[in-house]
């Protein structure tokens, strides 16, 4: 099984980095989801894959039985789940902000912050001025 | 201001509030007098860091009280005056807390026992300083000064740590009580020069020494209150403060010597002639503090002509005109700030006749003038007569007495340029335009004008209370030093008559030769000014340059870059490190995971290649859906639920935005030799991650903390679901940064999505406006706001 | 989406789905739940109610503006932190635990309360604003 995760994982891992490399914000933010995804799954699979019952204590006893799961990426991942989720929102309303603003969804011609030179060109003047 | 339209009602009763505290610290501070004139040295410690033996720890010794008592007494008199001053300003909570910080600062500075603290609070007048020149942010000017100031003595003040951990660690201590206490020089030391060039670097930044003083006049743009209290009493004075804490340190050598009195001597002609050739009265009074800091860094150079004797009244000299400058420097710039309140002016031409309209604070200028000028019986006279003795004894004799002698004319001059031109003469427009000022402006000039007046009768109790305590920490003092009003007809007394009658003459021949100096100090080709501009240029060219290059503003070079960099890294270190294990075998999969497998790739590649968004974001919930079924398969309950919850919430919120945002008809064709290029990088990347999963995973697990967290459950948290546990008790600390991020996250939602944007971006059109309007119009849209 | 159907059937699911959320955050301690999970299907609930009825009538169900819950949920959590402290000056989130008839309190399950609400508002506040940016008062009412 292990095998099988690492592979899917570098899978999911080419898959993302391809999306957020793309010209356009959609697809990055599609590229994004997945990578949280696919960091999540890393570390699931690299605490162990041994265990197949959660890590409950059964009453009465102290520890969890024997095949339990490592109880600790689990911790960190659902943490990470939810925080990926929320940062995952913001962003999503930032390009979604950004789209509104600059009508487009090209990062590479959003140039508010670097303008391109005076004397290299053409500007196409999406300077922060709110006028 | 009442004729601008501002509402009286207006008092800013903060600052009113306010002069308790300086206040309260001024009487605290008087009541330590007589302990520590008995030589007396009283220290306070703070525990900090125990275990370490870190505290933060404070000692009053007579240099401190001096400087102490000039920083919460001027302080008191100017926050009284800058509540009446700068009644109607906006942001007069900020300006309270900017000078109060700003006091409790200094004070920090001139009470540390620890060299650290001391360049920490240093540094922090810097900051303050900043804030209070560049008060009036608006305008550029005051904008550029603010920074010149904080970068010059910033620049300065790093080179001082640079000096103090040399200095700590060849003196094997950072405590001034323990370096200070018996014989403390450290002439000898191996790396003194670079120890003294460093401490004076930033001794002679702070304290505005020629050639870096230009940033002292420029800092004139501060309200007038900021002047006063920073620029010419207190703050200015830090680095004369330093030099003379570390006299018996690092003093008593040639260079030391030669390079105060050089650069003291150089400074104070040059700014005294400088200052009389200003027509805006602040401008005058700057360039006469920067004259009285040459004088104190000179005089606390000024070696003896036989060791010892000598050296010690040049010292006392230094410390009676730190005292002399503070009384009359301060009610000269509270009067020059009431002139322009009233008048709304500070050009000396435009004024003329103002004492039939502002009597008090023609008294209070009167008699600070006076004392500037070091006529008798004013206090400014008995510092005036030791400057001249001690030079003259010192073994700099000719020089020093020359370089003071000339200084001193010049500031004769100035001292008759403020107090004569504005309020003698025939009444100009100005003072027919101008109104008469409410007691708060006037009292703190007029105090201080007596305070000289009253130190130069009662000579005795100020110099056996103050000043020679405070020289005593310099060097030691003679045993029967009586200072006093009268020494008989000698030559210093000439030299003084000299003095004046001199500083008369340049002050009557002023319409008609002042001009050549004048205009030539302005055409000097090279001034600290213009290097500062060119450095300033300099920077700005370089990193644009540097900038242009490392960031072209291309969004997909960066992260190509980043993931290029992640690859490439990862994979060497995997080479470096010999961590490739291929698996031998195919491993045994069971159909199931098969599916899964096979579900999860098909629907990536659905998510990469989709021409639609729906079909695209549903692939991506499939992806997610499957993934949490691993989780559920490997004992991950509680991961499983969250996880199958948030792929529903993803869908929905990125089918709700996404829909907004075009669809993939129109996108940007990208060249295919671009995409074989980012295709090479993700496969590179997507192979080192699976490379480094198998590494991971061919070792055992580390189990010891999951170990811990199992079996401390039940009997530490009181649960018996382990992941709960750790995410509620054992790790609490990190899920509360968790939540923090969540409500972070909710809340930059909101602000870039509610209209208040919209309303923030009219507000800041509207403020646009009204700086653009100027002052009246500022005040006009203000009301109606 | 706003069929007949999908309305009545919310009505009903709206209730159940907050009183399981409750129940998954009760059990969490011992057995798979907690405040992540039990946050998360509340908001479900609320998402439901987004599809049938518009954002302002979830704005008007809910009460409270969305981000002042999840901002309480984190003051809740802080505060359960500092009981440790107070009681018995042990480090910042220290587990204080107390039997009241039987049953086991703990400060822990304060603070896994205060992460649902957390949850639930910042949820509650990206669907709700994704869907209808909220209102904000108008510059006058500021002063």
């Amino acid at each position: 099984m292990e095998t099988v995760i690492a592979v899917l994982v570098g899978v999911l891992m080419a898959s993302s980095v391809y999306l957020m490399l793309r010209r356009n914000l959609v697809r990055f933010v599609l590229g994004l989801a997945l990578i949280s995804h696919t960091a999540n799954l890393l570390i699931f699979s690299s605490g162990g894959l041994q265990g197949t019952f959660p890590p409950l204590v059964p009453p009465g006893e102290l520890v969890p039985g024997a095949g339990a799961a490592n109880a600790l990426p689990q911790a960190l991942m659902l943490t990470a789940i939810v925080i990926s989720f929320s940062v995952f929102a913001f962003l999503l309303v930032l390009a979604f902000r950004t789209y509104q603003r600059l009508e487009t969804v090209d990062p590479d011609s959003m140039r508010s912050a670097e303008p391109v030179p005076a004397e290299a060109g053409t500007d196409r003047s999406v300077s922060g001025d709110p006028q | 201001m009442a004729a601008l339209g501002i509402p009286t009602a207006r008092v800013p009763l903060l600052l009113r509030a306010s002069v308790a505290l300086p206040a309260a610290l001024f009487a605290w501070f008087c009541s330590l007098v007589p302990r520590v004139s008995s030589g007396e040295t009283l220290h306070w410690e703070i525990g900090w860091i125990p275990q370490q033996g870190i505290a933060l720890s404070f000692f009053v010794d007579g240099l401190s009280l001096l400087f102490a008592l000039v920083i919460t007494g001027i302080g008191t008199l100017i926050v009284h005056y800058a509540s009446e001053y700068m009644r109607g300003r906006p942001q007069l909570p900020r300006f309270t807390a900017f000078l109060l910080a700003f006091m409790l600062s200094m004070l920090g500075v001139v009470l540390a026992d620890n060299l650290i603290a001391l360049f920490i609070f240093w540094e922090l007048t810097g900051l303050t300083s900043f804030l209070l020149i560049g008060y009036q942010h608006e305008d550029a000017t005051a904008r550029r000064a603010a920074l010149q100031a904080l970068l010059v003595t910033g620049v300065g003040a790093l080179a001082m740590l640079a000096g103090f951990v040399l200095l700590g660690e060849a003196a094997g201590t950072y405590s001034l009580r323990e370096l200070l206490a018996g014989d403390a020089s450290l002439a000898g030391a191996s790396n003194y020069p670079w120890i003294l060039a460093l401490v004076l670097a930033g001794a002679f930044t702070k304290s505005a020494q020629f050639p870096l003083h230009f940033w002292l006049p420029n800092a004139m743009v501060a309200p007038t209150p900021v002047s006063a209290y920073l620029h010419s009493a207190t703050m200015v004075k830090a680095g004369v403060f330093l030099l003379a804490r570390m006299s018996p340190v690092l003093g008593g050598t040639e260079a030391w010597s030669v390079t105060l009195v050089g650069f003291g001597a150089v400074t104070a002609v040059y700014s005294a002639l400088a200052s009389v050739t200003r027509t805006d009265l602040k401008q005058v009074l700057a360039y006469t503090t920067v004259m009285a800091l040459g004088t104190c860094v000179m005089f606390l150079g000024l070696p003896g002509e036989a060791a010892g004797a000598a050296h010690s009244t040049a010292a006392v000299a230094a410390m009676a005109f730190i005292l002399v400058h503070a009384l009359y420097k301060a009610a000269l710039f509270m009067a020059v700030g009431t002139i322009e309140h009233s008048t709304g002016t500070r050009d000396i031409a435009r004024h003329g006749g103002l004492r039939h309209v502002l009597g008090p604070t023609f008294v209070g200028t009167a008699l600070a003038a006076v004392s500037m000028a070091g006529l008798p019986p004013f206090i400014g006279f008995v510092g005036k007569e030791l400057l001249y003795s001690s030079a003259y004894e010192s073994a700099f004799g000719g020089f020093a007495l020359f370089a003071i002698v000339a200084a001193s004319v010049l500031i004769v001059t100035a001292a008759m340029l403020v107090a004569v031109v504005p309020f003698f003469g025939t009444m100009k427009q100005s003072a027919r335009d101008a109104h008469p000022v409410t007691w708060q402006l006037w009292i703190g000039p007029l105090l201080l004008g007596l305070l000289g007046l009253v130190a130069g009768v009662a000579t005795t109790p100020v110099f056996h209370g103050l000043v020679l305590p405070a020289a005593a920490a310099i060097a030691p003092v003679p045993e029967h030093f009586e200072p006093g009003l009268w020494h008989g007809f000698n030559s210093l007394l000439l030299l003084s008559l000299a003095t004046w009658a001199t500083g008369a003459f340049v002050f009557w021949l002023r319409p008609y030769m002042l001009s050549v100096p004048g205009a030539l100090l302005d055409r000097l080709p090279v001034t600290g000014d213009r290097v500062y501009d060119a450095t300033m240029d300099g920077i700005a060219r370089f990193s644009t340059a540097l900038t242009r290059r490392m960031q072209p503003g291309i969004q997909s070079r960066y992260i190509l870059a980043v993931f290029a960099t992640l690859a490439l890294s990862v994979g060497a270190t995997l080479v470096a490190k010999d961590a490739i294990h291929l698996p031998s075998q195919m491993p045994s999969v069971t159909f199931g995971e098969w599916t899964l497998v096979a579900v999860i790739s098909a629907s990536v590649l659905t998510v990469i290649l989709s021409k639609s968004r729906l079909l695209a974001i549903c692939a991506l919930g499939v992806v997610g859906t499957a993934i949490s079924l691993v989780f559920l398969l490997r004992g991950a309950p509680d991961v499983a639920m969250t996880q199958l919850i948030v792929e529903t919430l993803v869908v929905v919120i990125v089918a709700i935005v996404l829909l907004k945002l075009p669809d993939f008809r129109n996108e940007i064709r990208q060249p295919l030799s671009e995409r074989w290029r980012d295709a090479a990088i993700a496969v590179a990347v997507g192979t080192v991650t699976t490379l480094v999963l198998l590494a991971v995973t061919t070792e055992p697990p580390q189990l010891a903390l999951t170990e811990y967290f199992e079996s401390m459950a039940v009997p530490g948290a009181h649960g018996h679901n382990v992941v709960n546990d750790i995410l509620v008790d054992f790790r609490a600390m990190d899920t509360l940064g968790e939540i923090s991020v969540l409500v972070i996250a909710a809340a930059a939602v909101c602000a870039l999505l509610r209209r208040r944007t919209r309303y923030r971006i009219d507000r800041f059109q509207r403020l646009q406006r009204r700086y653009a309007a100027g002052p009246g119009g500022a005040r006009a849209s203000e009301e109606d706001a | 989406m706003n069929t007949l159907i999908l309305r009545e059937t919310t009505r009903v699911l709206f209730t159940l789905i907050l009183v399981f959320s409750v129940a998954t955050l009760l059990r969490g301690h011992d057995a798979p739940g907690g405040g992540f999970v039990g946050g998360l299907i509340a908001s479900t609930a609320c998402c439901l109610y987004v599809f049938v009825a518009d954002a302002k009538d979830v704005r008007r169900l809910v009460r409270t503006d969305p981000l002042k819950t999840a901002a309480a949920g984190l003051a809740l959590a802080i505060l359960s932190g500092l009981i440790g402290i107070l009681l018995g000056g042990r480090p910042f989130l220290s587990g204080e635990w107390a039997e009241i008839g039987g049953v086991e309190i703990g400060t822990p399950l304060l603070f896994d309360f205060g992460v649902y609400l957390v949850v639930v508002g910042a949820v509650l506040t990206f669907v709700l604003e994704i869907k209808e940016p909220g209102a904000v008062p108008p510059p006058d009412s500021e002063k």
